[in-house]
């Protein structure tokens, strides 16, 4: 039991670790394509979204399979999640914004999938902190309820995905679906 | 309706003189070898044209003189460095072959740009459909060196081999009563995969404004960095309006029609509170999603700003004066 914890473990930080490694890989072999710093940012959004969902799917699927040895896997997802959020957040700002702040102020203010964006990543800020032991101990009943946010979170991040494209919202779509029938699926248990 | 003469640019402005002077060599050299080589082949192009090609039945036909010419060192009008060949032929909004910005250059190869037709109709006294060839024949070809701002907010600053589009109007001789001009996009999903989704309405419609088609900065495009375009840059003939956003420079053109109302052009069709039938660069009106008043120029690490007709005020402004741009975006 202990050994298969640590193996699923092991698989969440390799799989968590991949999005990255690849990205650095091509950074240094020049396979980002004509605009380099574009490619990144994206990569980073999606990478981010995709654990987001991960987190939220891995309830469900204990539920429906009985293989409680999931559960444990919730905060390392999550936590990477928040890691890709910061860093695409950060390579928005420092790298893609050069850190003008007025420009970065505009965005956030007049284009609402910024705004929906970055709020998505405010939120899973205390998230993250009171991801610890800890806090789970000291927060209680209150813990579950904050925690809660990562819902609201999740569907800012759809949002701000859908609303950036152009005219291709196939991507959007399917990450729409998913939240959808993520979120149905705990009404229906917490009804039953 | 009162038709303004636009500002007219020596074509020296536009092409940088070393590379104007060298041409005038190479198309010198080309053409010897193009009459002694090429059996039963015809050579076409006005005297300071540099476009040769082989007649029909020759599969080498080509529109363009060649890679052969050195680009380094060669800037625009501004001093801007040229956005390599590479970027230029890898980084493309052409959704007939799929909407990431690399599916054109992986999946444009099913294109097929030879034998290729053009259809000239509507309001004018010569209407026809012209084999490619024949198409641009009246046409000087040049290359001519434009920046090329994205809707996205980025740009490149690209080395086109063209002629202006002014000589195809004349030649149609559009009746009084034409104040526009239509394009379209070849309408085949076997050779274009990509209109088998309809992310937009096919086939792709853009138009201009006569007077804006008749610009000596317009031009139709049938290569660049004195090759032909490449499939995904929109083989064998595009459009290029350098004061507009990259999405009115239709692709792989068909058809152009001059008509009396204003074409409905597929982005504005898509989604009309986003994209407008002028779409004129100007870092003053934002798209609704983000903002216009910068650019990143790829290859560049610091956005940079983006001018008003993306730089080309002097020459265009005057197409709209009077007009309110934030309403006619």
């Amino acid at each position: 039991m202990k050994r298969r914890r640590l193996l699923l473990k092991g698989l969440v930080w390799v799989l968590g670790l991949a999005p990255l490694v690849w990205l650095l890989w091509r950074g240094f072999t020049d396979r980002l394509g004509a605009n380099p710093i574009e490619e990144v940012l994206h990569r980073l959004g999606d990478t981010a979204l995709i654990a987001l969902l991960v987190t939220l799917s891995i309830t469900p699927i204990r539920r429906l399979t009985g293989w409680n040895s999931l559960a444990p896997l919730r905060r390392p997802v999550g936590l990477f999640a928040f890691f890709y959020l910061t860093m695409h957040f950060l390579w928005y700002s420092v790298v893609d914004q050069t850190l003008d702040l007025a420009f970065i102020i505009e965005d956030i203010v007049e284009r609402p999938y910024i705004l929906a964006g970055v709020t998505a990543w405010l939120l899973l800020i205390p998230l993250a902190v009171t991801s610890t032991k800890g806090w789970i101990r000291r927060l209680k009943k209150n813990w579950k309820r904050l925690h809660r946010l990562v819902y609201v979170a999740t569907s800012l991040g759809v949002l701000h995905f859908y609303w950036q494209v152009k005219a291709d919202t196939y991507w959007p779509l399917v990450a729409t679906t998913v939240l959808v029938v993520l979120m149905l699926l705990r009404f229906r248990w917490r009804r039953a | 309706m009162l038709i303004r003469k636009p500002d007219d640019i020596p074509s020296s402005e536009i092409t940088p003189e070393r590379v104007y002077i060298n041409r005038r060599e190479f198309i010198g050299k080309t053409a010897g070898i193009a009459l002694g080589g090429a059996t039963g082949g015809a050579l076409i192009g006005g005297a300071v044209g540099g476009g040769f090609m082989v007649g029909p039945g020759t599969a080498a036909a080509q529109t363009s003189p060649g890679g052969q010419r050195d680009w380094s060192g060669v800037v625009s009008e501004m001093g801007e460095e040229l956005t390599p060949y590479e970027d230029v032929t890898s980084y493309n909004n052409f959704y007939e072959f799929g909407t990431q910005k690399d599916d054109p250059f992986k999946n444009a190869h099913t294109l097929q740009p030879r034998p290729w037709t053009i259809e000239v109709g509507g309001m004018c006294a010569n209407p026809g459909v012209y084999g490619l060839e024949d198409f641009i024949k009246p046409g000087t070809m040049e290359d001519r060196i434009y920046r090329m701002r994205c809707v996205e907010a980025w740009s490149m600053v690209i080395p086109w081999y063209g002629f202006a589009l002014k000589d195809v109007i004349d030649r149609a001789a559009p009746l009084g009563s034409a104040r526009y001009v239509e394009f379209k996009t070849l309408h085949d999903p076997v050779q274009m995969p990509g209109q088998r989704s309809r992310v937009l309405y096919w086939p792709y419609v853009e138009g201009l404004r006569l007077d804006e088609a008749r610009h000596p900065l317009t031009i139709l495009a049938t290569g660049v960095y004195g090759r032909d375009l490449p499939n995904q840059n929109g083989a064998p003939i595009r459009l290029v309006v350098p004061w507009k956003y990259g999405f009115k420079g239709i692709k792989s053109i068909v058809s152009m029609t001059f008509m009396e109302q204003e074409p409905y052009n597929s982005w504005k069709r898509a989604a009309a509170s986003e994209y407008g039938f002028y779409a004129n660069v100007n870092p003053a009106v934002n798209h609704p999603r983000w903002s216009q008043a910068r650019e990143r120029r790829l290859g560049e690490f610091r956005r940079r700003e983006t001018l008003l007709f993306n730089g080309y005020v002097d020459q265009v402004a005057s197409l709209y004066a009077g007009m309110d741009l934030r309403v006619y975006y």
